[in-house]
């Protein structure tokens, strides 16, 4: 079965290593690093991938000639998508027991952050040709 | 296309071989996990070579030689970097080489395969690769996970079945019934993932239903007089029939009810009738023949109105009293309702709500939906539908219900 874990964050957490010793940073980074290494030997890992800081964020819309008009404006205090993990795994609990492995990574001052990460089962089948 | 025939055949009798060679090897070096890889490597020299050079006089001697100097590479590598010999895999020379047909090497290797010691999807993907013959990337592409995910996947499930020590050899008589049970399901979820996964017209190579039959079918040449056996295989081939008109242009689910049944294969309806109908007089009845021969009543109905629903709600009953699967259960409300009225189906469903395995779901909900709407209940039959379609993990499934509700619910409009 597969899940992505999504680790939401707000905006305003997002300010490039605000209040992060380069200790700290670097315990959070080593954290990251060994879980991926940990998923990939256990046969588990679908894809894991961060993604760039909010600021860098564009809405995009179709305008009446459907081409793209961008949107950069967005409020302090939205949940932001950091980054996402998606594993198959054999059951719901072992998807559970990963995210809050993810949900505990050290924060600025050395403590588990625990993180809200959103688990969400991923559909079989693809929808283009229903196979 | 001349080229093309000639390959497919030459991967045929490549994935024929396969358990078998690999059966020498392990023999002969009793180290599953190397020699495994070695008949995977002498699998891809012969893919790229044969095409090129012929078919050799003898494929497997020729297949079994390539591994053999293989593995030799390997134990003499692994010396040299241990600098000691003696944890390393070294040949048994007082076991013959033989190139003869051992038919139980595939059987053996099929329940190491699908050992207890291994998670279900680790058996899986073992059993697709050591007796399957298809290579890692065929299946990663299968199961839709990279390649490394799993290798490494494969690689474990390699070094569980080394480190518990299980030796090459047929489990006791004792053990083997149990064991080949295990086999079964293993090879039952193999061909439920390839049935789900895909429908229509569309046929990969690694197609999972057609490698579980064929499997099967190895299985079923071994084990000619196990009736459980030859009701798997029916089952899949009764299964299978309908792949064509399981789905329509636009992939989009057709239940049972409604599929055009001059698309269903005929000659697989035949074989798998045969196959269910000389093993059930053998006295031995169990869950996959009695599976197989509800399938072949569907399979027999010329049309949905023609099916034999009181055989088939005997056959559930059977079933029923046979497994605890709260599934059987659902299956039977749904014939008892066909015969009785959909009333008398609810109200067996009804008694199903308290179980906690069927409680979260889809498969409760989409069947109450279905009964329901044949009771003319519209309203509540589109509340679960939509709820059945909130549960499901399965994307055409969940579009099939979804546009049940949709048409239920622009009925009442009109």
């Amino acid at each position: 079965m597969k899940y992505i874990l999504l680790m939401n964050t707000m905006k305003a957490n997002c300010e490039p290593l605000a209040g992060w010793s380069q200790k700290a940073f670097q315990a959070h980074c080593g954290f990251m690093i060994a879980i991926d290494k940990e998923l990939r030997e256990s046969g588990e890992i679908v894809a894991a991938e961060g993604l760039s800081f909010p600021d860098q964020a564009r809405l995009v819309r179709a305008d009446k000639d459907g081409l793209p008009i961008t949107d950069g404006i967005f409020p302090e205090g939205k949940e932001f998508l950091a980054g996402f993990w998606i594993i198959d795994v054999e059951t719901k609990e072992r998807a559970y027991a990963i995210a809050a492995r993810v949900s505990a990574a050290p924060g600025p001052d050395g403590k588990p952050l625990n993180m809200p990460i959103e688990v969400r089962q991923v559909m079989s089948g693809r929808p283009s040709s229903g196979s | 296309m001349a080229t093309r025939s000639w390959e497919e055949s030459g991967e045929y009798l490549l994935r024929e071989l396969t358990p078998q060679v690999l059966a020498t090897v392990v023999r002969r070096y009793r180290d599953f996990a190397a020699a495994e890889d070695a008949v995977q490597e002498a699998a891809l020299a012969a893919a790229v070579q044969w095409p090129r050079q012929g078919f050799p006089d003898n494929p497997r001697a020729w297949l079994t030689g390539v591994a053999l100097r293989r593995m030799a590479d390997y134990v003499r590598s692994e010396t040299s970097r241990r600098h000691r010999e003696t944890e390393v895999a070294r040949p048994e020379e007082s076991v013959p080489l033989e190139t003869e047909d051992r038919e139980d090497d595939t059987l053996t290797l099929l329940f190491m395969c699908c050992h207890p010691a291994l998670t279900l999807s680790s058996a899986i993907a073992l059993t697709l690769r050591a007796i399957g013959g298809l290579t890692t990337a065929e299946i990663a592409s299968a199961f839709l996970v990279p390649e490394a995910t799993m290798a490494q996947r494969i690689s474990r499930a390699k070094q569980t079945v080394q480190n518990s020590g299980i030796p090459f050899q047929l489990p006791s008589a004792d053990e083997r019934s149990q064991r080949l049970r295990a086999v079964l399901h293993v090879l039952y979820l193999i061909f439920n993932e390839g049935y789900t996964s895909s429908a229509g017209p569309e046929l990969r190579r690694s197609d999972l239903s057609h490698e579980a039959i064929r499997l099967a079918r190895i299985v079923h040449n071994l084990q000619p007089d196990d009736p459980e056996v030859a009701g798997l295989l029916a089952l899949m081939l009764l299964t299978d029939a309908r792949r064509l008109a399981r789905a329509g242009p636009a992939g989009e689910l057709i239940p049972l009810a409604q599929q055009d049944r001059s698309l269903w294969d005929k000659e697989q309806i035949a074989e798998g009738i045969a196959l269910v109908s000389a093993a059930l007089p053998k006295g031995s009845v169990g869950p996959y023949q009695l599976q197989a021969a509800i399938a072949a009543v569907h399979d027999e109905a010329a049309t949905d109105s023609a099916t034999d629903w009181p055989q088939i709600l005997a056959l559930y009953d059977l079933l029923k009293r046979m497994s605890d699967n709260p599934m059987v259960a659902l299956n039977h409300a749904i014939a008892a309702a066909m015969v009785h009225g959909p009333e008398k189906g609810l109200k067996l469903i009804e008694a199903l709500q308290s179980d906690s395995r069927l409680a979260e779901h889809h498969r409760l909900d989409a069947v109450r939906a279905h009964l329901l709407e044949l009771a003319g209940d519209r309203e509540a039959a589109i509340r679960d539908y939509r709820s059945a379609a909130a549960r499901t993990a399965s994307l055409p499934e969940r579009n099939y219900l979804l546009t049940r509700a949709a048409r239920l619910a622009s009925d009442g409009d009109a």
